[in-house]
């Protein structure tokens, strides 16, 4: 490698090490990709002026030049990957990022795995110490198994896939992961009949496929809810398979990024664990989700509903207003009337805040990002511990599109599901508010006492359609 | 590269990952895990070197779909993380 291409990758590593750092808080996340981004410029420049490894005495075929036709064919995959990446990524709706950043972390662990295959398909890897094929193989284990793993996370967060439980799915998992644990083992090693009676390449491929199905079948019986959790777990397996590979190929700007994406990825997969009150075995392996048919108790009283005007005219003579906003919020795109009608409140002189949920919405911080997009200032926002003592002193409290962090059967029933997860204490407000779609239960299938309080009162109806309304009559008042 | 600077990589490598994101407010949560995805997205380089040096149509075959599915990873994470946290610019914190 020369000192030119040595230098571009260093600093390439440490602009995509600050980037990350800049992107764990607030006041420098912005910065933060944009920093990343050029790191990423830079490596890839360093890897187009030199595209021979650094193999040292381990290459075959150290300082063998690249053809122009294969620079070019390189040029047109990244296209051919790249457009079409752009295109989505711009154009799809904030609430369906989740799914995007699902299918696209899937194909960079699909794209570590491709570098080990090529590896053992030429037989580099088995040109130097067996660490070099074991290391392959382990790369493309992790990196496949996440790639399928990830796709079915796609399929769910969009919706063209539900959760699919086999009866015996454990062992059927087990005896799978055992087999291609043993296809692994025979592509170590370029023996000429294969260690198990089959050529290598052939164990190989078997391997690959074995793989992907593990991922895949390993999904299937999570839920939608946990899918962000299951997210970040790949995010952080493709950035150890990106690590492994770089290994292989010894590139360290794959093994630093590689393993600081693992780390921090294996960290962030607790925080988000630890915010929706679950722990990672659990997501894993256990099957949350089954009780659907949960018991529907004490809630012989009914709902009482109240028009978008009415709602408007009790907030607009309050003082104190605090909104909990969640994914129907998201789901109606209501986030700029929403503000536009805080706005309006706050010219009267009413105090409004936002109390956010870890997990309301889809996805952890979802609600803050929507709000942050509406223009809505981050001292409005407040996170749960911060505001929870404050919703005995308000006058009103808005739930938007909110269910199951608002329910307080998650303080008083242990038989529920959602028993002990930290939930907004909208219901110690003087008044509730529940702006909601139609009468259904929320995600976790619970239902919600809240609703039935005599001190709430629903205004059905999507929440764009109400708030425009509210917006209407509070310019009559 | 010796193996053994390698393991000293890594493990340097795991702590400052670890140390970068002990602190991150839950807001970041997501942005956070779509930035980390698009930093993954270094294995570009790797599809890029591995496909450079393809010998054979399979192994070309395989190059390409490898250089593709990265371009996805590396484009598609930029994109979607710098949309999500162009919502926090020159917002007052703190």
């Amino acid at each position: 490698m020369s000192l030119a291409t040595e230098a571009l990758y260093f600093a390439a590593t440490v602009l995509l090490i600050l980037g990350l750092k800049r992107m764990s808080s607030p006041r420098s996340a912005r910065s933060g990709i944009l920093w990343a981004g050029a790191g990423m410029v830079l490596a890839v420049i360093a890897a187009f002026a030199f595209s021979t490894r650094g193999y040292g005495m381990y290459s075959p075929l150290a300082g063998v030049g690249v053809s122009w036709p294969r620079l070019g064919l390189i040029a047109v995959a990244v296209a051919v990957g790249g457009v079409p990446a752009w295109w989505t990524g711009r154009k799809v709706a904030i609430t369906d990022m989740p799914q995007m950043v699902a299918i696209y972390n899937g194909l960079g662990g699909g794209a570590a795995a491709t570098i080990g295959a090529v590896e053992l398909y030429s037989g580099h890897a088995y040109s130097g110490p067996l660490a070099f094929p074991v290391i392959a193989v382990l790369g493309v284990l992790v990196g496949t198994v996440a790639f399928g793993g990830s796709l079915v996370g796609f399929l769910k967060l969009q919706g063209w896939m539900g959760t699919v439980r086999i009866a015996g799915r454990h062992a059927m998992n087990g005896l799978m992961l055992a087999a291609v644990l043993a296809l692994g083992v025979a592509s170590i090693f370029r023996s000429s009949p294969g260690v198990i009676g089959m050529p290598v390449s052939w164990s190989i491929s078997f391997f690959v496929l074995g793989s992907f199905i593990v991922g895949f079948l390993a999904t299937l019986p999570i839920g939608g809810a946990d899918m962000p959790v299951v997210i970040s777990t790949y995010n952080a397996c493709i950035g150890l398979a990106v690590a492994l590979e770089g290994f292989v190929i010894q590139n360290p700007a794959m093994i630093i990024a590689g393993t600081v994406v693992g780390a921090a990825g294996s960290l962030l997969t607790f925080l988000m664990a630890r915010a929706m009150n679950r722990t990672v075995r659990h997501v894993w392996f256990s099957d949350f989700g089954d009780q659907k048919a949960a018991a529907a108790v004490g809630l012989a009283q009914t709902m009482k509903s109240l028009e978008p005007q009415d709602a408007a005219a009790i907030m607009a003579y309050s003082d104190d207003i605090i909104i909990a906003p969640g994914y129907g919020l998201a789901v109606a795109q209501a986030q700029h009337k929403l503000w536009e009608m805080v706005q309006m409140l706050q010219k009267r002189g009413v105090k409004v805040r936002f109390a956010i949920h870890p997990v309301a919405g889809r996805m952890p911080g979802h609600m803050s990002v929507l709000l942050a997009e509406a223009g809505v200032p981050y001292d409005l926002i407040y996170d749960l511990e911060e505001i929870n003592g404050d919703f005995a002193n308000a006058d009103v409290a808005l739930v938007i599109g909110a269910n199951d962090v608002v329910n307080p059967a998650a303080r008083t029933d242990k038989s529920s599901p959602i028993y002990g997860m930290p939930i907004l204490n909208v219901d110690q407000a003087k008044q509730v508010l529940v702006i909601k779609r139609g009468k259904g239960s929320g995600f976790s299938g619970v239902e919600n006492e809240l609703f039935f309080d005599p001190n709430t009162q629903m205004v059905f109806g999507d929440a764009q359609r109400v708030i425009t309304k509210m917006i209407q009559s509070l310019k009559e008042i | 590269m010796n193996g053994f600077i390698a393991l000293y990589i890594f493990m340097t490598a795991a702590f400052a990952g670890y140390e970068i994101i002990t602190r991150v407010p839950v807001i970041l949560h997501t942005p956070l895990m779509s930035g980390s995805n698009f930093v993954h997205g270094i294995v570009l380089v790797g599809t890029m070197i591995a496909l450079a040096e393809a010998r054979g149509p399979l192994e070309v075959s395989i190059g390409f779909v490898g250089v593709a599915m990265a371009a996805s990873n590396v484009v598609g994470g930029f994109a979607v993380t710098e949309r999500m946290l162009e919502m926090f610019k020159s917002k007052k914190n703190e």
